[in-house]
């Protein structure tokens, strides 16, 4: 199974600080996929083309693979400094 | 040297423990960014910084490791704050010491402009009439960072 956290204007968009889904296996592209076909309100966000993809803490790729217990996290580009 | 507090921090005293021990460095760069009155346009109040702890700081020590192994440098501190701030507060301060002012230089504009580009913290202003926003990307900060691939 496996921990996904939103972050910033994209966890107030969802309604959702974080779920828990079984990704294992799945590319980042095909986790945003089964999330954005999952709630029809989502869609829209998390197939935003700027969303930003971390996978354990280290920005990830459409095709990073996802492995159990792996921590994704989803949120805008960053703003700090 | 990596932090990230919501307390505020003291120049002085990064200064000194950045200078603790050390009679070789020649150069020191510090830098601080804080809170303006105008962004984007818009008469800026109070703003919230929220970020992704666990990433922050893992980011933030690989820029530090990464600084480290680019630049002949004694020390490096990163301290970016969080949470609630006000106008004119500090937000974040990158401070470097070297034997010479051209590593020193040089590894701070890196460090700031890899933090801006990279580091997950996210800012929600408070505006006129009280409005919350969220500060969008600036893709200039993109391309600085683009610029030491």
């Amino acid at each position: 199974m496996n921990k996904v956290l939103f972050f910033a204007q994209l966890r107030e968009r969802l309604d959702c600080a974080e779920i828990t889904v079984n990704a294992t296996g799945l590319t980042v592209f095909e986790l945003r996929e089964k999330l954005a076909q999952s709630n029809e309100r989502w869609h829209k966000w998390l197939l935003d083309k700027d969303v930003l993809v971390a996978v354990n803490q280290s920005l990830a790729t459409a095709n990073s693979k996802i492995g159990d217990g792996d921590e994704i996290a989803m949120f805008p580009p960053v703003t700090g400094g | 040297m990596i932090r990230v507090q919501e307390h505020d921090f003291d120049l002085n005293e990064e200064y000194e423990a950045l200078m603790q021990d050390d009679s070789c460095s020649g150069a020191v760069v510090l830098f601080v960014g804080r809170v303006r009155d105008l962004n984007q346009g818009h008469q800026v109040n109070q703003l919230y910084l929220e970020h992704y702890p666990e990433m922050t700081n893992k980011y933030l020590a690989q820029l530090e490791e990464q600084a480290l192994e680019l630049w002949p440098l004694e020390k490096v501190t990163i301290i970016h704050r969080v949470g609630p701030l006000s106008l004119k507060d500090q937000i974040v301060m990158v401070g470097v010491s070297s034997v010479h002012r051209e590593a020193a230089f040089e590894a701070a504009q890196y460090l700031m402009d890899l933090l801006k580009a990279n580091a997950p913290f996210w800012k929600r202003e408070v505006i006129e009439g009280g409005l919350n926003r969220w500060v969008s990307a600036n893709h200039k900060d993109q391309i600085a960072a683009a610029q030491w691939m």
